[in-house]
Parts: structure tokens; C-alpha cells; sequence
């Protein structure tokens, strides 16, 4: 039957290129040039070959195209409350966005790191940062849910993260703003030089459940942390992190951070810190941050507050902190693919350096010093430089690889990627994009096996790409092929929020794992309702527990009464579905929160504070079945001092009174 | 494979007979749509490039920057510091400079030169002090002296004027910046 429909359309298909040819042969020949749309084109019915993990950005979540055709699939709640999925409005979610700060319903999430074993992605999590109040997320690739959240202590900013080691044995967190702390924290901010302080943090990732834990923090002089990236094959056990304001500016830094020739790219031996933390070398501080896990069992999370972490001093431990000299204000930090090169992106600078891993072993070794930073040694430019892209644009920020040997440097002044050549150093190609691009991705460009075919571009800028929409413009990606010479723009695709990092990853080291629903059996939610016959409604004072089931097209119960005013109503939803892609909604009027979206097989719990009295509404917001529109209820709200009894029923004519 | 690239013929020749138009909006050859130069916005403030093209005084600046394909990156959200020479502070160069610099294999000297006329950042007044040094895109750096309230820069070049821009700010300068040779 396939073969026919091929045949048929094969048939058409020659068919209309003849009438074309013969109607307008000049419209022929540029659309045989191009095949632009064709690479980009993914018929319906059919799977895009990458999945695209993207930040939000500014949005605080993280979203899911499909490669190469730019389609959404899904935004990912991270860090910013999302009504839609009850995402920090339903009782157990809430716990995923506490801090030390109390609840933070918003952040900035610039980052993405994907999992990798031995460097090759493994597609078990993603991790995202918090740029605003510091934090690490998870998500779990089978759910594409968050699953934690890991507050950063002795940090004024987390942008310097999420970047993984090649098992993800760690992820780090850099400050982006160096702050005083350790006690001392009530000073002047002009005092920075002499009170502020930077810290980087490695984060422990547990083999087999992806726990994190901050295994230690190593105190750094008061720079701004700005990237990242781990060493991997010959310099796996190092990591590499881009500094800029060497000159500890406090105000003005669009001036006063821009004065030095150059700042620093900082390497830190991360084996050489483990051993100071088994010899007891690391010190307890007291700190205060949080720690949140999601269980997909008991379909809730809990948040711990923590008080403690170990801290390394470089100044007295030698052998594991070195700064090497990069020009103005370096801003991208990526290692090629074999763990040799390190490029550092001076977003002011007129050239891109390119370190040698071999030659930072070598001059350590050599003691080749050029000075010592606040106590650290700083390495010698020239001792350390493989070499230099000699004016390759204007504003170079961050840089991905494939598997040929050759490195895409993104530039936003100069609104441009650049191919260039690892090995001799020498510019290949350039694209423009449209307009200011920020980073970029290759797929599997940060790792030790890029898959090629792609760099995309995330614009910060769109002004006239697409029609416009007021004042606030859509930020965008490009997609452009690789795999011949040249660079091709194949497809432009708006983005949600602003995107900055961004990975992708082959469809096939995800989609077998893709969960389909929650096994009822295995939902150990306390307020799960497992059958209907287990459906109720409980006073405990001035609380009223509904356990509440859903499933085609009914809840039990639908006829609730007996609600006072004052009363705090939780309903806990379990979704009695054991079928893929049929979740069901639950809204009632006047909440002051959300709704709740209620998976196949869980649980959710959405709080009600009825203001007045009176029946309302509530009804299922996923439209589930054909009978979507029958699925609703009522609840009776009564005056506090009523004797009106809780009820509750289905299908009854009659409310009965209470058990 | 070929299943998709029939797909897409039949639309595009099916839309190449039927709508010329349409065929123009959904042909995969990209033209090359120009930069954020090429942004139609009469609404917004004038960015450093579109004042610089409005000022009688820099149609040698502006040839320049089109010489070295620099319109685009100018017109980029910056922000800049531009310090940008008059036609008189051109026509001070020995003759024949600027004719030579223009040609198409000074490209890359031509460039240097003009990156040296651009810091990234917005340099007012207010924020430079005597003797400050600027590092420049090209890489190179200048100095700053401060007289009163006039602007001296490496010594003998005077800001002679001051235009606040979308993207950032022109100096206005009496000569042209001269690149230290490498």
C-alpha cells in the first residue's frame, strides 16, 4: 500500500514538474538550487531527528523542539510558576520552587547541560540554571518534568552552570557576582575588593537516581564567573571557567570591567580538589539553602533546608587553582571534542585564544608563572596559547564543534557564526544571522561525540524577521546545515522566552524511554483516590480533604456540600486513567491559583479558599473524551455558622449525608 | 527521502504556476536580506549608521563603512562608541589614502582602521577620566586627555562634537585615528 501511495506521489510529482517547467522554467531552476526547505521539512505524521532542549531564559523554564523542522513540543516548568500545569500552585509542586528566600515563583534559566557517560550523551537528565536566586534544576528525560531543585549557597548569581563533568560526575554552579559572605556581609559595597568573594561549586550527581548533593565549593577572589566547560578525554578531571571584572569593578562595569587587556580563564583541577576534600583539608561553613526532590511515586515534592558545606581555600591548598590570561572580558569557556583545545570567546576582543591543554600541563609543570591573582598562580599567555583566530569578527561569544575538526564561534556584534579550522586556526566560512546571535548548538557539540548535521543560532534580536507584534518581538532560532562546505540557513523559528544555551540530541537516546502514564498501583500519593468506591470528602477543623477522582467523563464526587466559609478546601485529584495522552483538568471558580493537569495514574492537589458563599462550578479544563463538556460539578459554599451537613455524590439523586 | 523532496516539489512547482507570489515567500534560496541595516523603522531613534548616512559631513566615513562591509555591525544593538571622522579630518591624509584604502584588497587595512574608531560600550563623557585608556575592536587601545571640557584623543585628535544614538554615541572627531602598526 506504501509502495503505491510512494508510486503515485513519484508520479505526481514528475507530473507537476513538467507543467512547471513548461509554465516557468526560471521558477524551476531556483527551487532546484534550493533544497533549503527540504532539509528542513518533516512531513506530518513523521518525528523530527534531534530533540532541541532550549532555556527560557527570562521565562525561567526550559522548551522542546524537534530538529530540523523548529516545531514545539513542550515547555518544561523549571523554575517559573506555571498555572497551566499548576506548576507551584498545586500543594505539591509548591515545595520544587522554595529557597532560602522563602517561595521564588520566577527566575532566569540560561543553560542546559545534558547527561552524558564518558563524554557521549546518555539522555537520562537535563540540568538548568538559576541565574537569579542561585539554583540547579533536573529534569528527568523520561518525564520531561523537574524533579529537582537545588538551591546554591555562597552565590550572588548562577550563571557559570549548569556545565557537566564527562559522566556527569558533577555539575558546577560559578557566581556570576562575586558578594561577601561568610558572616561578614552587612558592608559597603565599595568595600568589594576587600570583602567580596567568588565561589564555584561542585555538584555530585548520584549515579543512579541523578541526586545531587554539593560535594564541596572552592573560594575564588571576587570576579565575575561567567561559563564554563569540564575537560573531557586527556583533560577530563579538569574544568575550565571563563572570568571577567579582573579589575573587581563594583559600578559601572559597562566601563570600569573593560579596562584590562585581559582577564582569565580559569582552570581548576577537580581531582586535585577531591583529594583535599578526603585528606580533611575542606572547611564546614555554615550557609543556609535548599533542597528540593520531586517523587513520581508519592507524585509530590519536598523541599529540606541545609546548613552546611565544605569549602576549599586555593590560597592554601596549591595545585588546584590557575588563571590563564584571556583577552578583554572573556565570555564563552567550550573544549573541542578531544579535550585538547580550550577557546575562550573575549566578547571585546579582537581575537579568539586557544589554549592547549597539553601546554597548561606543561607550564604548571614548568611553574611557567606569569603573576599571581590574589594568590593564584597565573599562567603564561604565551606558554599556554595554542594559538590565536586571527579577526574572526566582531564580539565573539561561545563556540561549538562537530566531529570534523572544526569550531562555530557565534558573534553578536557582528551578527555571525564563523567555521573555523581547530588544528591550523584558520576561518573557513561565515553566515550572517538574523539579528545578534548569542549562543549556538551543534548537537553534541560540547561533547566528546558531536552528531553534526545542525548549528542552530539563538538570536537575541528579531526586529523585521517576523510580523510584528508591538513593542515586544518574539527571539528566535536558525537553523542552518553543516554537512557539506558551506553553511546553509535552512529555517527560522521563533522562541519562547530568550533563549540562551541549548543542546540537542539524537530522538532515539530519548523516545524509547518516554513515560506514557503513572501505574495507579504504584501511586503512593496520601490523598490518592485509587478507585471511585475510595472517593470522600473529610473535615479536620476548618480543612476539607476531597479525594477526588477523575476519569471519563465524570469526577466522583461532582455534588459537593456542606463547605463553610473559612474553610481551606484541598482537592486531591487522581486521574483514574491508565491511557497514554489522556490527562484530565480540574478548575473550580474563583481560585485563586489555577488549575490542575492531572496525568494518567497521579495525583494533584489543588487548594480552594471560597471568599464567599453560594454554588460553584468546577469542571474538567482537559478536553478528554467526547464528553468533555458533561465532565463538571458543583460545590455548596454556606455561611460558617450553617448546619447545612457535608455531602457528597455522583449520580445520586439525593446528596447522601456524611459516613 | 525522495518522498519528502516530491512532496516539496509538487508544492513548489504546483505554487510556481499558480501564484508566483506565493512561490517567492516559500523558495528555499534565501535572498541575502541585508542586516539590521536594512531594518524599515522611521520610529525609533536613529541608530549611529542611519546618522552618520544623514550627516553631510561623513559621506567619506559612510563610503568607508560600506567598503568594509561595517553598516551591519554598526547598526547592531552595540552599544558603541564611535568616534568618527569628518570628511575634512579625511581630507587631511596624504593624498590618495582614502582612495587606496577603499579599494577591495585593502579590505582588511581598511577595517582596522575603522575598528579602531569603535569601542564597544558607551563611553560618555562623564564616565572618562584624564588619561583613560579605551580598548578598541580592532584590539589596539586609545588615550583619552581630558581639557576642561573639550576631549583629546591620542594626543592631537579633538572631539569636536557629540551625538547621542540608539545604539550608543558618536564623537565627532578632527582627524582620523591612526591604528598603531603590528
Amino acid at each position: 500500500m506504501k509502495s503505491i501511495i510512494f508510486k503515485s506521489i513519484f508520479g505526481v510529482g514528475i507530473l507537476f514538474m513538467l507543467i512547471a517547467t513548461a509554465c516557468k522554467p526560471k521558477g524551476m531552476q531556483t527551487a532546484v538550487q534550493g533544497d533549503a526547505a527540504v532539509k528542513a521539512y518533516v512531513p506530518p505524521g513523521q518525528y523530527d531527528e534531534f530533540y532541541n532542549i532550549v532555556s527560557g531564559g527570562f521565562s525561567g523554564q526550559m522548551s522542546v523542539y524537534g530538529i530540523p523542522s523548529g516545531r514545539l513540543f513542550r515547555v518544561i516548568p523549571v523554575f517559573s510558576v506555571d498555572p497551566e500545569k499548576s506548576w507551584g500552585f498545586s500543594e505539591e509542586t509548591k515545595p520544587m520552587l522554595n529557597t532560602s528566600h522563602g517561595f521564588v515563583p520566577w527566575d532566569d534559566l540560561h543553560h542546559i547541560a545534558l547527561s552524558t557517560t564518558d563524554g557521549i550523551h546518555d539522555g537520562r537528565w537535563a540540568f538548568g540554571n538559576a541565574n537569579n536566586t542561585p539554583r540547579i534544576a533536573r529534569i528527568d528525560m523520561t518525564t520531561f518534568r523537574t524533579n529537582e531543585i537545588l538551591e546554591i549557597p555562597n552565590s550572588g548569581g548562577n550563571h557559570s552552570s549548569p556545565f557537566i563533568t564527562e559522566n556527569t560526575e558533577y555539575v558546577v554552579a560559578g557566581t556570576r557576582f562575586s558578594i561577601p559572605m561568610d558572616g561578614k556581609v552587612d558592608v559597603p559595597i565599595n568595600s568589594y575588593k576587600e570583602n567580596f568573594k567568588g565561589t564555584v561549586s561542585f555538584i555530585s550527581v548520584d549515579k543512579n537516581n541523578g541526586t545531587m548533593n554539593i560535594a564541596f565549593q572552592i573560594l575564588l577572589p571576587g570576579v565575575n564567573f561567567d561559563l564554563a566547560r569540564a575537560g573531557k578525554g586527556k583533560s577530563h578531571g579538569w574544568f575550565f571557567f571563563s572570568c571577567y571584572n579582573s579589575e573587581q569593578a563594583n559600578t559601572l562595569l559597562e566601563v570600569n570591567a573593560s579596562q584590562k587587556d585581559k582577564d582569565f580563564i580559569m582552570a581548576i583541577n577537580w581531582k586535585k580538589a577531591e583529594e583535599y576534600v578526603t585528606a580533611g583539608k575542606a572547611v564546614k561553613k555554615t550557609v543556609r539553602y535548599a533542597h528540593n526532590i520531586y517523587d513520581e511515586n508519592s507524585h509530590s515534592a519536598t523541599s529540606e533546608i541545609k546548613n552546611e558545606v565544605l569549602v576549599l581555600d586555593p590560597k592554601e591548598l596549591p595545585g588546584m587553582v590557575y588563571f590563564m590570561p584571556c583577552p578583554k572580558s572573556p565570555h564563552g569557556c567550550d573544549t573541542d571534542p578531544t579535550g585538547e583545545y580550550i577557546v575562550g570567546s573575549g566578547k571585546l576582543a579582537a581575537v579568539i585564544p586557544v589554549f592547549s591543554f597539553t601546554k597548561i600541563l606543561a607550564a604548571i609543570d614548568q611553574k611557567n608563572f606569569d603573576s599571581e591573582y590574589d594568590g593564584i598562580p597565573v599562567l603564561k599567555y604565551d606558554a599556554v596559547l595554542h594559538g590565536e583566530v586571527l579577526k574572526p569578527g566582531l564580539g565573539p561569544l561561545h563556540t561549538e564543534f562537530d566531529d570534523n575538526g572544526f569550531a562555530y564561534t557565534s558573534f553578536f556584534v557582528s551578527s555571525e557564526i564563523v567555521k573555523w579550522k581547530i588544528s591550523d586556526l584558520t576561518v573557513v566560512d561565515r553566515v550572517p544571522t538574523y539579528y545578534s546571535i548569542g549562543h549556538l548548538c551543534v548537537p553534541g557539540g560540547p561533547t566528546k561525540k558531536p552528531w553534526g548535521k545542525y548549528v542552530i543560532a539563538y538570536n537575541k534580536i528579531t526586529k523585521d524577521r517576523y510580523l510584528p507584534t508591538g513593542p515586544e518581538l518574539t527571539q528566535s532560532a536558525q537553523l542552518y546545515s553543516i554537512d557539506g562546505d558551506k553553511m546553509k540557513l535552512l529555517l527560522d523559528f521563533p522562541t519562547i522566552g530568550e533563549p540562551h544555551y541549548a543542546e540537542a540530541i539524537p530522538a532515539e537516546l530519548i523516545k524509547p524511554k518516554s513515560v506514557k502514564i503513572f501505574k495507579l498501583e504504584e501511586n503512593k500519593h496520601p490523598y490518592a483516590t485509587l478507585g471511585e468506591k475510595q472517593a470522600k470528602v473529610e473535615r479536620k477543623g476548618n480543612d476539607v480533604h476531597v479525594y477526588m477522582s477523575s476519569i471519563r467523563s465524570h469526577f466522583v464526587p461532582d455534588n459537593i456540600e456542606g463547605i463553610k466559609m473559612g474553610d481551606h478546601v484541598y482537592f486531591h485529584v487522581t486521574n483514574l486513567e491508565q491511557d497514554w495522552d489522556v490527562p484530565h483538568g480540574f478548575a473550580v471558580k474563583g481560585a485563586n491559583n489555577a488549575e490542575l493537569l492531572i496525568m494518567p495514574g497521579e495525583t494533584q492537589t489543588l487548594l480552594w479558599e471560597p471568599n464567599r458563599t453560594g454554588v460553584f462550578p468546577m469542571y474538567c479544563t482537559d478536553f478528554c473524551s467526547a464528553l468533555h463538556q458533561e465532565m463538571q460539578g458543583y460545590i455548596r459554599v454556606s455561611p460558617a455558622s450553617s448546619n447545612v451537613p457535608l455531602t457528597f455524590s455522583t449520580g445520586a439523586k439525593m446528596p447522601q449525608t456524611e459516613q | 527521502m525522495k518522498f519528502n523532496i516530491f512532496l516539496i516539489s509538487l508544492l513548489i512547482f504546483q505554487l510556481s504556476c499558480n501564484n508566483p507570489q506565493s512561490q517567492q515567500n516559500i523558495s528555499p534560496e534565501f535572498e541575502h536580506k541585508g542586516g539590521q541595516e536594512a531594518v524599515q523603522d522611521d520610529e525609533s531613534q536613529k541608530d549611529i549608521v542611519k546618522i552618520a548616512v544623514g550627516s553631510a559631513n561623513h559621506t567619506t566615513l559612510v563610503a568607508a563603512l560600506k567598503a568594509a562591509d561595517y553598516v551591519d555591525d554598526i547598526s547592531n544593538a552595540g552599544p558603541f562608541t564611535v568616534f568618527a571622522p569628518t570628511n575634512d579630518a579625511f581630507g587631511k591624509l596624504p593624498a590618495g589614502t582614502v582612495e587606496n584604502l577603499v579599494k577591495p584588497e585593502q579590505k582588511a587595512a581598511l577595517q582596522n582602521i575603522l575598528e579602531y574608531h569603535v569601542a564597544v560600550g558607551t563611553y560618555r563623557q562623564d564616565y572618562l577620566t584624564d588619561g583613560q585608556t579605551i580598548g578598541m575592536a580592532n584590539g589596539g587601545n586609545i588615550t583619552v586627555r581630558l581639557n576642561g571640557d573639550k576631549i583629546i584623543v591620542n594626543d592631537n585628535i579633538n572631539v569636536i562634537a557629540t551625538i547621542p544614538a540608539s545604539n550608543g554615541l558618536i564623537y565627532v572627531v578632527d582627524g582620523v585615528l591612526l591604528p598603531a602598526s603590528k
